[in-house]
């Protein structure tokens, strides 16, 4: 995937073998008819500890569904899709699948890209960087308001062949000493901070308005959470509708 | 000279530990890093929870010479009652040890997960003593079972919230926890066992470790030497072991048994005994051995208690059971039930069923008469009489 940064880009985050097992082919098909940028394809998990409650949700349906890794990269082969895929999901699923085994078939069915929300830059560097170099696949690493400078910079380095993900804030008041505005203004530095890395923004974008807002400081934007909803209510053809205008 | 207590710069023992947090933690990580390892080493700290230790929890607690169970065993067996700690556990060693740094990094909003209701009624406690809120996360299905637990907390001034998730025990209040924390990072998680992400498993395992501080002193006095044989410890996340163990892992003639509980059996499908079922993973934050399926989906174990129904261990612990300095052991429901009852009936002593499982492993040893052996009575079983009476109901 090379991103072009000529516009913000959109991103939607699904759950694989959410609602049923077998949607990814179909949700991808659709997710590209309206010109979707990427598409983030989270994995599974049973302790999804980083998800709010309808992530957590989708993944324990999809799991009751039988989706496994094996079966994620069996129909991601079967898909004939121009639309870039990231997968994102826990360490653990993919350690017991194998780190090297889970490079290997991504590279093999073309997705260059991994969100690893629980994987350090530290743990990466000692343990990972080698095998995902041979690979190919790049890790994009999250980075939020609060990360220092110096993590920034280095998030972006080993991102930059693809982009790094902040998290727009740490969703809570009073300690934080970060206004609204000062939090735009800190966008806009860790967007100088990543240089020709692209930043792409997640957590809490839940429609248009907040798309552009998102996308007025950073390259694009993520929706997870509210098309997880409009899934679960068969509505995602007309959540995408609001954003965009079919190709 | 290499201990086994020693961890590398990114917090691991071996393989096993470290910090797989989100982003959004690692400020609070890094904070925690530097308080703790300032304070440590600060005298005013360290004297502070001294002093509280003695005249607080009530330390030292005893080292008690068992008759009974020496006789029934051939061997000395000891029993360090830590259920005699103010609060009814060792628990209250590590609450205590974390709210005085919580209180120096300025933090008021204190939250913890809790299993058996010990390390939720040692923090509510801790937290009315130092004037901070509370906020417990429990399982629904041990809101139940700990009944007494979770009405002692409420009584102290802390907030009970149900986790609902999963098996909706010790696992999934701690996954709430964590969530809540990263939705909070202004507050202070205070974690009741040697689990989670670095520099947890190694703080708590240090504000235990009074527990073979004091085993060292006291068996001094009555044996004339200061490592016992044997030591055994029951382990869930593992922090009463992490305390018994702490000043005797680098003692190798010390042999050192860790207690799992294997619920219904170990091969039953009905286990919490993680050394035994679990494989290399991570879960709360570190790498350790934990019970999951071949996806990687953590399984929900079980136990008749609380305390141990948890499918992960403390990495301390997987580190020094993998490296076969640590002997582990399972004892089921049942075995840890007879061991109560047979505690209370001959020492006058209820202890938790936590505890009964250490009990229970003595079937399993061969013991020489002149074995010193300490067990680790980690906490009394009041919290356990209602489900004690359903066995006896269910069984009789």
């Amino acid at each position: 995937m090379k991103l072009k940064t000529t516009h913000p880009l959109l991103s939607i985050f699904l759950t694989a073998g959410y609602p049923q097992l077998n949607d990814l082919p179909r949700q991808l098909a659709l997710l590209e008819k309206y010109g979707v940028d990427f598409v983030e394809v989270g994995i599974p998990f049973s302790d999804p500890l980083a998800d709010g409650p309808v992530i957590q949700e989708s993944s324990t349906i999809a799991l009751k569904n039988g989706m496994q890794l094996s079966l994620i990269f069996q129909q991601l082969k079967a898909v004939n899709t121009s639309v870039p895929l990231v997968l994102m999901g826990y360490l653990n699923p993919i350690l017991q699948f194998g780190m090297d085994r889970f490079l290997a078939e991504a590279n093999h069915v073309g997705v260059k890209h991994v969100v690893l929300p629980d994987l350090s830059i530290e743990i990466y560097e000692r343990s990972y960087k080698e095998i995902f170099d041979h690979y190919g696949v790049t890790p994009c690493f999250l980075v939020t308001p609060k990360t220092s400078d110096d993590r920034i910079r280095k998030a972006a380095r080993l991102s930059e062949k693809g982009f790094v993900y902040l998290v727009s804030t740490n969703a809570t008041t009073g300690s934080q000493h970060l206004t609204t505005l000062n939090l735009q203004e800190r966008y806009r530095e860790v967007k100088s901070l990543c240089g020709a890395t692209p930043v792409i923004m997640g957590f809490g974008i839940r429609d248009k308005a907040t798309f552009e807002a998102a996308t007025v400081d950073v390259d694009g934007a993520i929706i997870g959470s509210a098309f997880i909803q409009a899934l679960g209510s068969g509505k995602e053809e007309e959540f995408l509708a609001q954003l965009k205008s079919p190709k | 000279m290499n201990s086994y207590l020693d961890t590398d710069e990114l917090g691991f023992y071996g393989d096993f530990g470290g910090a797989y947090i989100p982003e959004l933690l690692r400020p609070n990580i890094e904070e925690l890093e530097q308080a703790f390892s300032y304070y440590r080493n600060d005298a005013q700290f360290i004297d502070e929870y001294k002093s509280l230790l003695k005249d607080y929890v009530g330390r030292p607690t005893p080292l008690y010479f068992s008759a009974k169970l020496s006789a029934t065993f051939g061997a000395k067996i000891y029993l360090k009652r830590e259920d005699l700690c103010h609060t009814g556990a060792h628990k209250v060693n590590n609450t205590i040890g974390q709210i005085l740094l919580a209180k120096r990094m300025g933090k008021s909003t204190i939250i913890a997960e809790t299993g058996a209701g010990q390390h939720g009624v040692a923090t509510a406690t801790a937290c009315a003593l130092s004037g901070m809120e509370c906020k417990v996360f429990m399982g629904e299905k041990d809101i139940e079972r700990q009944a007494p637990n979770v009405l002692r907390m409420n009584y102290l001034g802390a907030e009970v919230i149900p986790a609902v998730s999963g098996s909706k025990t010790l696992k999934d209040a701690t996954n709430e926890a964590i969530r809540y924390w990263i939705n909070h990072p202004e507050t202070f998680y205070l974690i009741g066992s040697v689990v989670g992400p670095h520099p947890y498993p190694k703080m708590v395992a240090e504000f235990q470790s009074i527990i073979s501080e004091e085993i060292r002193q006291q068996l001094l006095e009555k044996e004339g030497r200061r490592n016992p044989d044997i030591v055994i410890a029951c382990v869930g996340g593992g922090s009463n072991a992490a305390g018994a163990f702490y000043h005797f892992y680098d003692v190798p003639e010390v042999q050192l048994i860790a207690v799992e509980a294997a619920g219904e059996g170990v091969m039953t499908g009905k286990s919490a005994a993680t050394s035994a079922l679990g494989t290399p993973g991570v879960i709360h934050g570190s790498m350790t051995l934990l019970m999951q399926d071949q996806d990687g989906q953590i399984t929900e174990p079980h136990s008749i208690s609380a305390g141990l129904d948890y499918p992960g261990i403390g990495p301390l612990h997987a580190h020094t059971i993998s490296s076969g300095r640590v002997q582990a052991i399972a004892v089921t429901d049942n075995e840890a039930l007879e061991a109560a009852h047979a505690l209370a009936l001959t020492e006058g002593i209820i202890p938790a069923l936590e505890t009964a499982h250490a009990l229970g492993a003595l079937n399993q040893l061969t013991l020489n008469p002149d074995d010193v052996v300490v067990i680790n009575l980690s906490g009394r079983g009041d919290k356990d009489l209602e489900t004690i009476a359903k066995f006896i109901n269910k069984t009789s």
